[in-house]
């Protein structure tokens, strides 16, 4: 796959995203404080390319997401999309009127198949609905076309009479990616597909994943906390920390040769499925700090081990490595180990 | 300590069944299993598996249309000698036999055989306090008064790393984060000094970065008093990490049993063999397809004959794996395997 350096084959570009939710108390409601659920958030994803969007559960990730569908208005920030006809809009600040002719370009695969299918719609409506709303009026049309997707993600088109609940997690989540794809959209936009799905599922389920992308030539941005499955399906990753975006590289980069301390912490703490290879697990004190009250300067100073004076004063800005290495740290040029290099680790 | 001979808890061919209207869910059929003294034992299991349903035969907890059908579990209780003592009795209590309900049942849950559970927030009780919970565990197995358990509760909180624990004890489950109510979850189960420690997915509803630390405090916490553990996970990098001896399970049986090295790098059961190939690595080659077990998990109501892992195996014997069920025996001299692969089908009656 395409991993080169941002150019202009860019479908997605989001530039200094902020989403902030009102922290409102008292008779009036009035707003006490904001919570900084993303701040300040900035990537591309390139034409057919796979962009990993991690970060511990509260980092921010899903509302970057949704922020991207528009299921949420962004406070500030651009996000551009170069639609289908060629020309690049802005998706952040479009009403809802002028956003239904991108939606069908932008679709997205959501985490539990269970709670998001209708359990009182049979697969035609659910795989279908999309059509009908986007003017698909033939009855005859929309049955071929819903046929044809069952068979895209390996369903037998004979279920389609069927209800949800005769379905396994594995089969479900293959409806859920069937109706993402009614509308031939360009960016689908996973949110944790596969955590919900049991393990000899889940190769199923990415395996699908990477072959429509092959097949329909798709853009993902893949929101996950699972690493392995990031390493496993993305050609690059962006790492969130309380609403920042701390680093992003290609993954194998990111995975090997982590730039930030804390994309280092988070590489040390995954189990590796080996007893022969004992995870390192960089000890990181103390919790996530709440984005309504974060910490001075950089976020992740007060738990980081490398953190200098400046850490806790200045907040750092994501500068560039290398093309497409982007870090935000004060100390970047550090040395960090990485996965799967518990062993030999030494730090410089 | 105690050799490796005798085991602390002896899991014998235990058969746990769900009576319900649409018939017999075989949650359990036939699971035997030791755990011995200062051993990690992992349970591996995906959803549906029985791992749960085994843990809750042990500890009693079995729900309503579930009973505990046939088997044995032997459990070598501590020596009633008062406070402190840690004489261990020869004689073998069978859990099975004991009214779930009774006195000596409830004397050795909680405080011979304690539990993690997996969602430290819907185990805690929300309208009390965490330090309430942990002091009412202590008052009620251990003979102290209420003074004497408060402090035993902010050593259990401190020792589990809950920053000042002494205002953390009048704290409310809600008002911790993720972590540290695992952490105080821990505590509270270790509060009685138990023998067995039971931990159910005990990381799966928190992030890696805490779930590190929590399983770094678990390995700790083990090696200094010398727990036996049972880790549940369906998360193999888990067992990998945390178990010395490994029990693969697929729809309520024993696949394969063995030390985590050789499941691991010397797998029998082809069940085994295919999950370890279809999980993605952080170490293995990005972007390529992943060998895949086909199909997926029977509903329990529509279980397989035979092997119940048949259709899905790639290793398939026609007339064989289909209409007989095989047993666990041992492969080599350190691994048994449930599997026709490995012993001939009509040694089985």
């Amino acid at each position: 796959m395409d991993t080169t350096v941002k150019n202009n084959q860019a479908l997605l570009e989001v530039k200094n995203l902020q989403k902030f939710f009102p922290i409102r108390k008292g008779f009036f409601r009035r707003v006490v404080g904001q919570i900084r659920a993303v701040d300040d958030v900035s990537f591309y994803i390139n034409e057919g390319e796979t962009l990993g969007l991690v970060g511990e559960s509260g980092c921010g990730k899903t509302t970057t997401a949704r922020c991207i569908l528009r299921a949420l208005k962004p406070t500030g920030g651009q996000i551009f999309f170069r639609a289908q006809a060629g020309q690049i809009v802005d998706v952040a600040m479009l009403s809802r009127d002028e956003m239904r002719p991108l939606r069908r370009e932008m679709q997205m695969i959501f985490q539990d198949p269970f709670a998001s299918l209708n359990p009182r719609m049979n697969l035609f409506d659910i795989v279908g609905e999309p059509l009908l709303v986007n003017g698909v009026k033939s009855r005859q049309e929309r049955t071929e076309r819903v046929a044809e997707l069952l068979r895209l993600v390996g369903l037998p088109p004979e279920y389609m009479q069927r209800f949800p609940h005769a379905f396994s997690g594995g089969q479900r989540q293959r409806i859920v990616i069937a109706r993402a794809l009614a509308l031939h959209p360009r960016l689908v936009v996973a949110d944790e597909p596969v955590s919900a799905l049991d393990v000899s599922v889940q190769a199923q389920a990415l395996n699908l994943l990477l072959e429509l992308q092959q097949e329909l030539h798709l853009t993902y941005l893949f929101v996950a906390h699972d690493l392995s499955v990031v390493k496993h399906i993305t050609d690059r990753v962006a790492v969130m920390y309380v609403g920042k975006l701390v680093e992003t590289a290609p993954t194998e980069e990111l995975f090997y040769q982590p730039r930030h301390p804390y994309t280092a912490a988070l590489m040390s703490a995954v189990p590796v499925a080996d007893p022969r290879v004992r995870s390192q697990m960089i000890p990181l004190q103390g919790d996530v700090p709440s984005p309504a009250n974060p910490p001075s300067g950089c976020y992740f100073h007060p738990r980081c081990s490398y953190a200098i004076d400046i850490c806790q004063t200045k907040a750092p800005t994501l500068k560039g490595l290398s093309p497409n290495h982007f870090v935000s740290c004060h100390q970047a040029e550090l040395e960090l180990a990485g996965i799967g290099q518990a062993d030999s680790n030494q730090r410089n | 300590m105690d050799t490796q001979t005798t085991p602390l808890l002896s899991v014998r061919n235990l058969k746990t069944y769900f009576y319900l209207d649409e018939g017999t869910v075989k949650a359990v059929d036939g699971v035997s299993f030791d755990v011995y003294s200062g051993q990690v034992l992992g349970i591996v299991g995906e959803s549906g598996c029985g791992k749960s349903v085994t843990i809750k035969s042990v500890l009693r907890i079995v729900e309503k249309p579930g009973r505990i059908v046939d088997g044995a579990m032997l459990f070598r209780p501590q020596k009633k000698n008062g406070r402190g003592g840690s004489g261990e009795s020869d004689d073998f209590i069978d859990l099975v036999k004991l009214n779930a309900h009774g006195k000596q049942l409830r004397s050795i849950r909680g405080a011979e055989i304690a539990l993690i559970p997996q969602e430290p927030m819907a185990a805690f009780s929300p309208v009390y306090t965490v330090g309430n919970q942990i002091i009412e565990a202590i008052l009620l197995h251990q003979d102290v008064n209420k003074q004497e358990a408060r402090q035993m509760a902010i050593e259990r909180l401190h020792e589990v790393g809950i920053p000042s624990p002494e205002r953390r004890i009048n704290a409310y489950s809600w008002e911790l984060s993720g972590g540290l109510r695992q952490r105080a979850m821990i505590a509270m189960a270790l509060s009685c000094n138990p023998r067995l420690l039971i931990a159910d997915e005990p990381t799966t509803a928190i992030d890696v970065t805490t779930q590190a630390q929590v399983l770094n405090l678990l390995r700790s916490l083990q090696q200094q008093h010398g727990t036996s553990i049972i880790f549940i996970t369906h998360d193999l990098g888990v067992i990998a990490q945390m178990a010395a001896y490994v029990i693969v399970m697929y729809l309520g049986s024993v696949m394969e049993t063995g030390p985590v090295d050789d499941i691991f790098h010397n797998p029998q059961h082809p069940y085994t063999k295919a999950l370890l190939k279809s999980i993605p690595s952080v170490q293995s080659q990005s972007r390529t397809f992943l060998p895949t077990i086909e199909g997926s998990i029977p509903h329990p109501f529509n279980r397989p004959s035979g092997c119940s892992f048949h259709p899905r195996c790639l290793e398939f014997m026609p007339n064989v794996c289909n209409r007989r069920t095989p047993s666990l025996q041992p492969v080599n001299d350190r691994q048994s395997a449930s599997c026709f692969l490995y012993h001939d089908a009509a040694e089985e009656d």
